[in-house]
């Protein structure tokens, strides 16, 4: 097994609108490993975006810790705070957005090589720079570096972001959404990209996204959680979670995924909901946060304790799976009567 | 009698830009008939909103169309040039006869009515007045798209999450059951689970009430799900058009092979994908011959000189592309 890069004990983040506190994220506690793929999905709410900040340090936990390499980052001063920072970087998801329009592609790009000292002086800065344009496909180089991001692309301004957090060699990448908004037919490039500097760089690839099948083909090799209002309720490896998924949570989206495939789609088994309503983060039913919605709710037993991740007996999936029902075996007579 | 509802021939549509003419819509012929759910597919630029945009006159003031006509047939089985059509004329098409529903319901209702007046309006606007029935058909189609009726006509568009409004807007939409109804991009930005509703919802709908959809989509999942025919744009031009199931199975543009090729399908294991190579052409200076030849990995020097027409191969399978046995070739092994 390989060593653990950053570890999430606890994390609990609030915002406040008002005199309403909305908890956005609630008891994440993750182990993320060295040079791992791993993909946070869940619908608009669930809170993967706030994670992945919280990840960079965008945005700072309102209780819980992140540690980094051994390290509590909350603690982290001078020089360590630094090494976190260059460690850990993130690639937005609008490459329209992300870039500063008043900057040419070489200013963008040669600022974090500066601010970390990767580099010292413009000849060694333009050097640098030319490299990761290559490595990015942005070629030939000297046709993109002097230019600012308008004259670009989407897809072409998705590399510049690209390189942009390769710029200080992380230890750990965060991709939110970040081909959701590029033209179908080079999303997958963009994908590749992404792969490839994971296998050169070693780094811990983090894909934030709402595409289940884009979780699976980006993450085969490794894991996905998947979040529903601030909690993940379902954490395995790829291969469990997209084929054999265990939370009713992740049975539903996925039997509500239409596919590329006409007979496939229309003969899906859809799972029906009891109800479509997503709750508000501010008023959170009591147990389960699924149970309004779950076809297979058990009374008592699931709006009763919020479920903690746990293993399911006797199946044959090690996904950890946050469902009273299915991880303690109580109800489950109920639960399989339904399911049938 | 033949059931076509609408006929487009030869719509070309050019934007006059600062920069140069953008030619968005270049010779586009298709038919829609009677009750079928024709999937207009294709990248951002592809043409696909334009020349949709065009059967309802609602181009920007710097479009202009430039040839073709749009035949529609209405209920009383009268065929008419929807371009030629007066203000007024287009005013009565709108909704009665051909209704649009746009991406981003958000911005489709006036935030100042409640949703009850909104389908008054729309009533009032075609010669509606009788506010009960009005009520009472929108009550019904409320209860269609598994909305609670009171609670919806009560309420102002931003009491209504994302999902309660596109169902709303859809049906809206068929409140005065237009025989055709396009949509544009209905589920995007919608969660998985509500786009799974609103899919349903549609489907449902077309079967009972028997109208015909022109969907536009970047999503080919959807298409997969909803359309009968599927017509790929490149371009400003349709490239392949036919059954939903040719398309899908039996693809012979590359550009189509290339969208199938690069969507990841949940239900495989492993799988490999790709990128069409390049990015999608400048409009203002599309690339001779094939739109498509810069991209295309079948490129001979016949498709860089000469534009391929739109052939039918098979029975209302039609594609333009000058090396269909190439796509044969390479389409093998991507359903195994």
């Amino acid at each position: 097994m390989s060593k653990s890069i950053m570890k999430l004990n606890n994390i609990y983040r609030s915002f406040k609108k008002g005199r309403t506190v909305i908890p956005v994220l609630k008891d994440i506690n993750m182990d993320l490993k060295e040079q791992e793929y791993i993909c946070f999905v869940g619908e608009s709410g669930c809170g993967k975006t706030t994670l992945g900040k919280i990840i960079t340090g965008l945005l700072k936990p309102s209780s819980g810790e992140l540690i980094y390499q051994g390290k509590d980052v909350a603690k982290l001063k001078g020089s360590s705070y630094t090494d976190y920072r260059r460690g850990v970087q993130i690639i937005h998801q609008d490459p329209y957005a992300s870039l500063n329009p008043t900057h040419t592609i070489f200013d963008i790009l040669s600022f974090p090589l500066y601010r970390h000292k990767v580099v010292k002086g413009r000849k060694a800065a333009r050097e640098k720079v030319s490299e990761l344009l290559t490595s990015v496909g942005l070629t030939p180089v000297a046709a993109v570096i002097d230019k600012y991001p308008h004259q670009l692309s989407g897809g072409q301004r998705q590399r510049v972001g690209i390189a942009r957090a390769l710029t200080t060699n992380p230890k750990v990448i965060v991709a939110d959404e970040s081909v959701s908004m590029v033209d179908v037919s080079i999303r997958i490039s963009i994908l590749h990209m992404m792969m490839k500097m994971r296998e050169e760089l070693g780094s811990t690839m983090i894909f934030i996204t709402h595409d289940l099948a884009l979780a699976k083909y980006f993450a085969w090799k490794g894991r996905i959680a998947v979040m529903y209002l601030g909690r993940i309720v379902e954490i395995g490896t790829t291969p469990e979670i997209t084929q054999n998924p265990q939370h009713p949570y992740t049975k539903s989206l996925l039997s509500a995924l239409p596919e590329p495939d006409p007979d496939v789609t229309r003969r899906k088994e859809k799972i029906q909901l009891r109800s479509e309503d997503i709750p508000r983060l501010t008023e959170l039913p009591p147990g389960c946060p699924f149970h309004p919605r779950c076809p297979w709710f058990v009374e008592e037993l699931c709006d009763g304790e919020i479920p903690v991740l746990a293993d399911v007996p006797d199946s044959d999936s090690n996904a950890k799976v946050a469902c009273t029902p299915l991880t303690t075996g109580k109800g489950l007579n109920l639960y399989a009567s339904t399911t049938s | 009698m033949s059931d076509v509802v609408l006929s487009v021939q030869d719509v070309s549509i050019v934007y006059h830009a600062d920069r140069g003419d953008v030619k968005a819509s270049n010779h586009i012929s298709f038919d829609l008939h009677k009750g079928e759910a024709i999937a207009l597919i294709g990248e951002s630029g592809s043409g696909k909103t334009t020349v949709s945009l065009s059967f309802v006159d609602m181009l920007p003031k710097v479009a202009e169309i430039t040839s073709g006509k749009v035949l529609f047939t209405n209920r009383d089985g009268k065929t008419s040039n929807i371009f030629e059509y007066s203000h007024e004329q287009m005013r009565d098409l709108r909704w009665k006869e051909c209704a649009m529903v746009f991406q981003g319901s958000q911005s489709s209702f006036n935030p100042v009515l409640r949703i009850r007046e909104q389908f008054l309006d729309t009533a009032r606007a075609h010669g509606w007045n009788n506010k009960e029935e009005v009520i009472a058909k929108a009550i019904e189609l409320l209860k269609f798209v598994r909305l609670d009726p009171e609670r919806t006509l009560e309420s102002y568009p931003h009491e209504l999450s994302g999902g309660m409004k596109q169902r709303t807007l859809i049906a809206l939409g068929v409140l005065l059951s237009p025989p055709v109804v396009i949509f544009d991009e209905p589920t995007t930005a919608l969660d998985i689970i509500t786009q799974r509703a609103i899919i349903d919802v549609l489907k449902e709908m077309q079967k009972e009430l028997g109208f015909s959809i022109i969907f536009i989509s970047h999503d080919l999942a959807l298409a997969a799900e909803l359309s009968t025919r599927v017509a790929t744009m490149y371009a400003g031009a349709i490239v392949e058009l036919g059954p939903v199931e040719d398309i899908f199975y039996r693809a012979l543009h590359p550009y189509t092979l290339g969208l199938l090729r690069s969507v990841p399908r949940l239900s495989q294991a492993n799988e490999e994908l790709s990128s069409i190579k390049g990015n999608p052409p400048d409009l203002i200076n599309p690339p001779s011959g094939c739109k498509f030849h810069p991209r295309c990995e079948f490129a001979s020097e016949k498709c860089a000189t000469k534009e391929p027409p739109l052939v039918e191969y098979e029975d209302n399978h039609q594609a333009a592309c000058w090396h269909t046995e190439k796509v044969i070739e390479a389409r093998k092994g991507l359903w195994d």
